[in-house]
């Protein structure tokens, strides 16, 4: 059963701020959710092979020619903080 | 120019008027933004109205285009908020993307413009697509043209309503667990999710990328089939995009003689309301009349598929909603001055309650000590879910079902309880868990209400599915013409 110390510590590796009632919430809402996705530990399949994807394609490849990109100023347009022609963040601490 | 009904009209009949000179392409737009005028303040289907944009570019069609008309040149189009267009701000109905100005256009979306369509606007939708009523969106909610109190469906309930309300000829959507198919159903129009693959999900906002599929809502069976024709096909620049093996054909079909149907006993469950199962025996027996044979069959392994749906699907969304973190575009939380809590906050202030919810799934199900017992084993019952489907095809050339066990429910009857939203989509999932192309088609009312009615085939069975489908549209004779019952009025007797 997740509580709301394991909730607080996924949020943290979400990279996710959670208010206090907001985790609260949160661990009531996953309790159910995982309670109901727990059904799929019914099932012993330990010989099945998983999919991870449907289609029978692999190492799809292009040829490795240098084209032109997105030009730098369209690529910073939309960012909140731009300096020296880059994108501008906090600090790490 | 006579009046045009643009609750009724097709795109096809449309085409048909503009290549003969009955109507202007700045004409046939005209009556989708006068209709937009009218309704939209009831429905809300639309984020953003481009209709100086629209009317400017139909004008252009018709005087300087001439010959070099494109094959769809003319016809009005609504295209869901998560495909980026480029010079049209494009949010995902979320907080983080407010104002967001993409710089490229998706691939789905740049045939169309090659093909010469006038795009009206952008759709409204649950936030990345996750959810099934678009009550999830940040930006309104919107409200099913057939009784306005009542959801439209989701994710693509923007587009859906904006074609069942005659705000759109048509429109594109996205489906990841039903997200076209069951909007379509709920606001009696048609809506078809392609076999993965066969529509490139370039410029696509990811969110779950082994199931996400673009597909057209329409009208009519016909004009699903004339949008999906033009926006198939390989795209170099989506490694996952795949050629049909066949060209998508206009479907003209009207017996399903020799057809044989097989009925999951597991997607006519307890949970599906009397009313639809209802519509779904009268449409079964009128696919025997004409010529179709039915029965039962089984997917033993459908129990699983929703708990299964709701690992992968997060656990990709988790992986893929880690790029909004405010540094390159979108949103960015004030005032943070250390760089993790800048993400954290951003985050945390970015996305609504659901996105949050299935990004703490998915990282929890793939988190250290849980990632074999929920990602792994969800996994596994994918390959049991594909191997149901391949058994059942063995003996049959379609699978039909009820597409929503519900008819449109009350707006706000479910947003306290997640789990109970989740099983809006129990007969949709499954066909996205195998890859599988669906069809959604309107059967009739129940309660006032539209009823969808889903074929769901092979992989790359578009053209069966479209015949078959056409078929039963012409028997069934649906009026897409929506009521627009107010929220307060009762159903009619």
């Amino acid at each position: 059963m997740i509580g709301e110390n394991d909730v607080r510590y996924v949020a943290k590796l979400a990279r996710l701020h959670l208010d206090d009632a907001e985790a609260g919430r949160m661990t009531a809402e996953l309790a159910k959710i995982l309670a109901h996705i727990d059904k799929i530990a019914e099932l012993d399949i330990s010989d099945v092979e998983p999919t991870a994807h449907v289609l029978d394609i692999v190492n799809v490849t292009r040829a490795d020619k240098p084209r032109p990109s997105v030009p730098r100023d369209e690529a910073l347009k939309n960012a909140p903080a731009v300096g020296e022609d880059s994108f501008q963040v906090p600090k790490m601490s | 120019m006579s009046a045009l009904d643009p609750l009724r009209l097709t795109a096809l009949e449309a085409r048909r008027l503009l290549i003969e000179g009955e109507v202007s392409a700045a004409e046939l737009t005209k009556v989708y933004l006068d209709q937009i005028e009218r309704v939209e303040g009831d429905v809300h289907a639309y984020i953003l109205v481009a209709d100086d944009d629209a009317a400017k570019y139909a004008t252009k069609i018709d005087s300087e285009m001439g010959a070099q008309r494109g094959a769809l040149a003319g016809l009005p189009t609504a295209i869901k908020d998560n495909m980026v267009t480029e010079g049209t701000v494009t949010t995902c109905a979320s907080k983080i993307l407010a104002g967001y100005q993409p710089i490229y256009t998706a691939t789905a979306v740049r045939k169309l413009f090659d093909d010469h369509v006038v795009m009206l606007g952008k759709t409204n939708l649950d936030e990345f697509a996750m959810g099934s009523s678009t009550e999830n969106s940040s930006v309104a909610v919107t409200h099913n043209p057939w009784d306005l109190g009542t959801v439209p469906g989701g994710s693509s309930g923007g587009s859906a309503a904006a074609v069942a309300a005659g705000e759109a000829l048509w429109a594109l959507g996205s489906d990841t667990g039903g997200s076209i198919r069951q909007p379509a159903a709920l606001c009696g129009i048609v809506g078809m999710k392609p076999t993965y693959g066969t529509v490139s999900r370039y410029g696509l906002i990811a969110f779950a990328s082994s199931l996400d599929q673009i597909g057209p809502l329409a009208r009519s069976v016909a004009d699903c089939a004339l949008l999906l024709q033009h926006i198939v096909g390989r795209d170099p620049r989506d490694s996952t995009s795949v050629e049909l093996p066949a060209p998508v054909q206009v479907p003209t079909a009207e017996s399903l003689e020799g057809l044989r149907l097989g009925i999951p006993r597991e997607y006519l469950g307890s949970g599906v309301e009397q009313g639809v199962r209802d519509r779904f025996e009268a449409t079964v027996a009128l696919i025997e009349k004409l010529g179709g044979r039915c029965a039962e069959t089984t997917l033993p392994h459908t129990e699983y598929a929703l708990p299964a749906y709701y690992i992968i699907a997060p656990a990709e969304a988790s992986a893929n909603l880690a790029r909004f973190d405010g540094v390159r575009y979108g949103y960015r939380a004030a005032g943070a001055d250390d760089l993790i809590e800048m993400y954290e906050r951003t985050r945390g202030e970015g996305f609504g309650a659901e996105v949050k919810r299935r990004i703490m799934i998915g990282t929890y199900a793939l988190s250290s000590g849980y990632y074999d017992a929920y990602y792994g084993q969800a996994q596994k019952v994918r390959t049991l879910v594909r191997r149901d489907f391949a058994s059942a095809f063995d003996q049959f050339d379609l699978l039909i079902s009820p597409t929503s066990p519900t008819v449109a429910f009350p707006i706000g009857s479910r947003t306290a309880d997640p789990l109970a939203m989740y099983m809006s989509d129990i007969c949709t999932i499954p066909v996205n868990l195998a890859g599988l192309p669906a069809i959604s088609i309107p059967c009739g009312l129940a309660d006032g209400l539209p009823v969808g009615f889903q074929f769901m085939g092979p992989a790359f069975s578009e053209n069966l599915i479209l015949r078959a489908a056409h078929a039963l549209e012409r028997a069934i004779g649906f009026d897409t013409a929506p009521t627009f019952r107010a929220a307060s009025e009762e159903a009619p007797s």
